[in-house]
């Protein structure tokens, strides 16, 4: 079990640091997203069940092994409360460090789940209230606001894509077309649970840096799966255009709109809201036009086949080593 | 909703139903709504903040708390606010680019912008 619980170790700190670092800097994702996405994933998935699988087998170590009877052994000293001969002071730590990590990230992901429900249905209920449909279109909805926005609201059963009349009046019919296809991307393809389970793990460890990159990197993927959806709707140069367009215009719409924005919404409440319709800081990662834009203006060739199937392998065995190291020690 | 929102006086529940009823007239749907259901949908946006009621008049009067401009620029700002938490229930489609970029993208593309920056 020493040697399983070494090599689990070994996985998970590989995992942490070189592997996804080495991810985030390459270049190939922007050629195929998906394959990334799922490499992202695994690597993910599988850090975190080697980290807590090598923590429980060295903590289980004086428990005897294989895994199970190791775990029925803890389960029988627990109710009685002694401990085998052998149980040093890590083994102890060991285990209880792989609860409370195991526990904290479930917890976590559970709560970043629950809290992203709440608000979605919250902004549902003002959506609903605040917007007209388009054209009649289900799922469709137009706010009245100048800035050029569109986002999707993701929700079983009845989600949305909501579009403002700033864009609607920014873009061109095939434009818009390409914006909605984007959209509906991220509603047909879930992406929003990706990026929530990376939400969580990057705020269950907020001092881990390469967390932070990997939030970054899969919400730029998801961005980017989206444009190739859209693609297949309208040509390259139209989503670019796009792109650009509402890239420009929310840029410029701080400080000549607030005044517009002013007037619009005379309520006092809502004047300190108004004042930083949007404000200079820098944008999330995931809103980068620049990569976007570059692979749309020089079309990359998706990776080849066996690239693809090299890539998805790899992901498949990082997700299934742990799994047989763990059930084998 | 819509009614409160239009109304420059907060409504009883009476006249709101009277302006729905205005309204549905002008859109020939033929089905009025009761008091009571009204009263429902009152009760319920009250719950979740968006309108008020006058308790000190008989019979209850409502209005609406913020306007619909208000509440529009408060759920924009939420979206286009770089505050992670409340962006988490939605996906967005860009963000606004920094100078420098906007320069490439002009090259690039040649995108007229100079109506909207």
């Amino acid at each position: 079990m020493i040697t399983a619980s070494a090599l689990l170790g070994a996985i998970a700190v590989l995992l942490a640091w070189p592997v996804p670092l080495a991810l985030a800097r390459s270049h190939w994702p922007a050629r195929s997203p998906g394959v990334a996405l799922v490499l992202w994933q695994a690597i993910a998935l599988s850090g975190g069940i080697s980290m807590i699988g090598s923590l429980l087998l060295y903590g289980l170590i004086p428990f005897g092994s294989p895994l199970r009877q190791g775990i029925v052994a803890l389960g029988g000293d627990l109710r009685t409360g002694t401990l085998p001969s052998g149980t040093s002071f890590t083994h102890v730590l060991a285990l209880g460090a792989a609860l409370l990590l195991g526990t904290h990230l479930l917890l976590n992901l559970l709560a970043t789940f629950v809290r992203a429900e709440r608000q979605r249905r919250r902004h549902h209920t003002l959506i609903t209230l605040l917007s007209d449909p388009l054209n009649g279109q289900p799922g469709m909805r137009v706010i009245d606001h100048p800035a050029p926005v569109a986002y999707c609201l993701p929700g079983a059963g009845h989600s949305a894509t909501v579009l403002s009349n700033g864009l609607l009046r920014l873009l061109d019919a095939d434009q818009l077309r390409a914006v909605i296809a984007h959209e509906q991307a991220h509603l047909v393809q879930q992406h929003h649970l990706v990026l929530l389970a990376f939400k969580s793990w990057h705020s269950a460890l907020p001092w881990f840096p390469i967390a932070n990159r990997a939030e970054n990197a899969v919400a730029l993927l998801v961005e980017m799966l989206a444009d190739d959806y859209a693609r297949r709707v309208v040509d390259d140069h139209t989503l670019a255009r796009a792109i650009a367009l509402v890239g420009f215009a929310l840029a410029g719409f701080a400080p000549k709109r607030t005044s517009e924005a002013d007037a619009l919404a005379p309520a006092a409440a809502s004047a300190s809201l108004t004042h930083e319709v949007v404000s200079a800081k820098p944008e999330h990662p995931a809103y980068q036009v620049m990569p976007r834009v570059a692979r749309l203006v020089n079309p990359v060739q998706p990776l080849r086949h066996a690239a693809t199937a090299g890539a998805l392998t790899v992901s498949a065995m990082l997700l299934a080593g742990p799994a047989l190291i763990l059930f084998a020690a | 909703m819509d009614v409160l929102w239009d109304s420059p006086t907060s409504l009883t529940a009476n006249e709101l139903r009277q302006s729905l009823l205005n309204r549905d007239i002008a859109s020939a749907r033929p089905k009025p709504l009761a008091t009571t259901t009204v009263l429902t949908v009152l009760s319920r946006l009250e719950t979740k903040g968006f309108v008020t009621r006058d308790r000190s008049v008989r019979p209850h009067a409502y209005t609406a708390l913020m306007t619909r401009a208000a509440h529009t620029a408060g759920l924009m700002h939420d979206v286009l606010e770089q505050v992670p938490d409340r962006q988490a229930a939605l996906v967005r489609f860009i963000g606004g680019v920094s100078p420098e970029e906007a320069e490439t993208l002009r090259q690039l593309l040649g995108v007229a912008t100079s109506d909207n920056s």
